[in-house]
């Protein structure tokens, strides 16, 4: 695991070198157990890897073999064939043809096909075995096929393809040793020999349909009976009543877990960083140094990670969703209504967990294969009222929003702004979506397909490896991107030194910046000091009651009456309603540009949406500014 | 395979049935899929392959998409491309 942390800025874990190191290839169509397997089979020692200048991303690791001997194993998109159509099906088809950048041509392949689908997924080993590599086909879900009734004969099948195979069930262990067995085959250089079997010359699909069909009878495959508990429970979630029922209970349990319940964990981590923060205070003399520790680096990093623990339920939401097959079931609920601003059932939950972080939505998106709508999710996302937006919320609705019942007790005006909040960002979304979609994004004809595998249990190893992937990847950012900003933040807060001293804010750099885009922001009706809290929570959102906090002289943000009252002293109504408006729609966050950047493969997309969101932001503004104005 | 029909009369008129033809549970043959070569040949690797046997199951709430069971497992498609895929 140690050295899989490697340079950051490394795509593969230790490139392998030349002739000493071999790498293995594993192929096969979606759902068929490839990261079951792969998880199984390099446990820690792996880690996700982008090619250059593709978004598909396929995980490196490291398999430890016997005499201490090592391989390395790629994890490939799922595909069912190898012509390159989609992206996916590109990267699979160019790294097995040895073409794909940054990757040398894998030494053998592992094919590892459904048990319980054969005749359908046989049809992919007519084009991998015509590669000529060493192959080694696996059939996996061994428990499921037996478990209904099915059979098939690796032996013989083996002697049709002519090529090993084994039959093994992934997620049970059992079976694994055969493809250690191969793997080892693989770096002694007793590689099997490219197989003679004669493959469909016309590889056209119902011509490797027909040849598929018939290696199956010829090896005595017996398909399993139906799957009666997938079935019996789609009666239950495909229901027209109690499918949408069980829908919105999972879409509330999600939403509540993410918000409510991460609750505690993040003012666990937050408590802790604070006291963390308080001890150096205390153990370090007052200097520079101490502060840049304290209030740079320890609030700057320490606002971020608080996000941790929501981030890691999401999912582990997801990953349940996922493994369980229950997402495909949500995504196909939900397709008619996102249908009508231009996505598709799978932009359902990033959109949704969207509510609580764009961060973890953007790489849920994951699980959208089409990348004009999967863009276009990513695009939209930030729009959703994250939960980093409350604490600027709750401040400006306390400070100009008096509170008066509009519907009994339970709904009153600040309840109503906050809503209507909620609300303008989801319209946002809907015409960016829209926008979008019937311009740069426009789906390309491919129509909507959507594969309802069977439910299966979560396995535990698959679900704590994403955890521990995602914290991986979350934490590094943590550690570079935001402590770099963090300190430069720091730096041009005190900087320059009046005599010898730190300055009033308003003299210092960022006040400079502040004074220096105050004509840019004054018709929304913002001054200098809103214009420095603009500019610092680029970091975050919720940066700017902190800095507001430092500007106003005020002690701590839990004194929150006073920062009220200086509010209203700085701000009119308009300019408070500019300010709500302003966070409602404006892209002020470093950590989703940053994952933006990343799951698109570019600075392109990032840089266009921030440039969006602000505008859209800007324009918006000046109206309510406006507009309220008139009023008051 | 037939002669030659007008994709847009082949639906629109109801002369051939499609897949939205199929009741809940009942089955058809597929004929052939009335759509540009790279599209069916995605809906063929995944099972919807002329001359086989598809049965329509569950629906999403409002009925569409629809799921389709097709050699061995089960594929959701929008209405406005299981109209393009014609019976027998
Ligand atoms: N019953 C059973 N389920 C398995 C087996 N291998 C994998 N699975 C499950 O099949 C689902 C898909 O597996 P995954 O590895 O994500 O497939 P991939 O899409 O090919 O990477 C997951 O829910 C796994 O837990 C197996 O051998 N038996
Ligand atoms: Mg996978």
């Amino acid at each position: 695991m140690d050295d899989c942390h490697g340079a950051p800025t490394a795509t593969l874990p230790q490139p392998p070198a030349a002739g000493k190191q071999h790498i293995v290839a594993i192929v096969g169509p979606p759902n068929s157990g490839k990261s079951t397997l792969f998880n199984r089979l390099t446990g820690l020692r792996q880690k996700v890897a982008n090619f250059p200048g593709v978004t598909v991303e396929h995980r490196m690791g490291r398999a430890r073999l016997d005499h201490h001997r090592e391989i390395y194993l790629v994890d490939l998109p799922g595909v069912y064939s190898l012509h390159p159509r989609t992206e996916d099906e590109k990267v699979t088809h160019d790294v097995l043809a040895g073409t794909m950048e940054g990757l040398p041509k894998p030494d053998a392949v592992i094919l590892i096909l459904d048990s319980t689908n054969l005749s359908r997924h046989l049809s992919l080993a007519a084009p991998i075995l015509g590669l000529g590599l060493p192959t080694l086909v696996v059939l996996n879900m061994a428990d499921d096929l037996h478990g209904r009734g099915g059979e098939v004969d690796p032996a013989e099948l083996s002697k049709q393809l002519g090529t090993p195979v084994a039959l093994i069930s992934a997620s049970r262990g059992s079976g694994i040793e055969k493809i250690t067995e191969f793997l080892s085959g693989a770096t002694l250089q007793q590689l099997p020999r490219p197989p003679l079997v004669e493959l469909p010359v016309l590889q056209n699909v119902p011509k490797i349909r027909d040849w598929a069909a018939n290696i199956g009878r010829r090896t005595k495959y017996r398909a399993p009976a139906p799957p009666v508990w997938t079935r019996r429970l789609d009666g239950v979630f495909l229901h027209p009543v109690t499918g949408l029922v069980v829908f919105l209970l999972v879409i509330i349990g999600v939403f509540q877990t993410i918000f409510a319940g991460a609750r505690p964990l993040m003012d666990a981590v937050q408590a802790a960083i604070e006291a963390s923060g308080r001890w150096i205070e205390a153990t370090m003399p007052d200097s520079p140094l101490r502060s840049l520790i304290v209030d740079g680096i320890w609030s700057g990093v320490g606002s971020v990670i608080v996000f941790l623990p929501q981030i890691l339920l999401l999912f582990l939401f997801i990953g349940i969703l996922e493994d369980s097959g229950y997402l495909a079931r949500a995504a196909l609920i939900a397709d008619r209504t996102m249908a009508k601003i231009g996505l598709q059932g799978k932009s359902f939950i990033p959109l949704l967990s969207a509510y609580a972080c764009a961060v973890p939505a953007i790489m849920a998106a994951r699980t959208i294969e089409n990348k004009r709508d999967r863009t276009a999710t990513i695009l939209i996302a930030p729009f959703m009222t994250c939960s980093a937006r409350l604490p600027v919320y709750t401040l400006v609705i306390a400070a100009f929003i008096p509170e008066k019942p509009l519907l009994g007790i339970f709904f009153g005006t600040r309840a109503a702004a906050l809503l209507g909040l909620y609300v303008i960002g989801f319209l946002a979304a809907i015409v960016t979506a829209r926008l979008l979609k019937s311009t740069v994004l426009k789906s390309t004809r491919a129509p909507f397909v959507l594969e309802m595998p069977p439910y299966r249990w979560p396995t535990v190893q698959s679900l704590a490896l994403r955890l521990i992937d995602r914290s991986r990847v979350f934490l590094r950012r943590a550690g570079t991107v935001i402590l770099a900003v963090s300190v430069v933040l720091w730096v041009l807060s005190n900087l320059p030194l009046e005599n010898g001293k730190a300055p009033e804010i308003g003299n210092s750099y960022a006040g400079m910046v502040g004074h220096a885009v105050e004509p840019v922001i004054q018709p929304l009706g913002f001054n200098w000091k809103i214009g420095i809290g603009l500019i610092t929570s680029l970091a975050a959102r919720e940066v700017i009651v902190g800095t507001l906090g430092t500007l106003y002289g005020i002690e701590g943000t839990s004194e929150s009456m006073n920062l009220q009252s200086a509010l209203r002293h700085e701000l009119t109504p308009g300019g408070a309603a500019a300010l709500l408006v302003f966070f409602a729609f404006a892209m002020q966050c470093m950590s989703t540009l940053a994952v933006v950047r990343r799951e698109t493969g570019g600075w392109t997309w990032p840089v266009i949406q921030f440039v969006y969101m602000t505008l859209f932001a800007y324009v918006f503004s000046f109206a309510a500014n406006r507009l309220i104005s008139l009023w008051f | 395979m037939q002669a030659v029909v007008n994709k847009q009369q082949s639906h629109a008129h109801g002369g051939a049935r499609s897949l939205t033809a199929l009741k809940r549970g009942e089955s058809g043959t597929l004929d052939r899929i009335d759509l540009p070569e790279d599209d069916a040949q995605r809906l063929m690797e995944l099972g919807f392959l002329p001359g086989h046997s598809i049965t329509r199951a569950h629906s999403a709430p409002g009925g569409d998409p629809r799921v389709f069971q097709v050699d061995g497992s089960e594929v959701a498609l929008r209405r406005e491309t299981a109209v393009h895929l014609i019976l027998r």
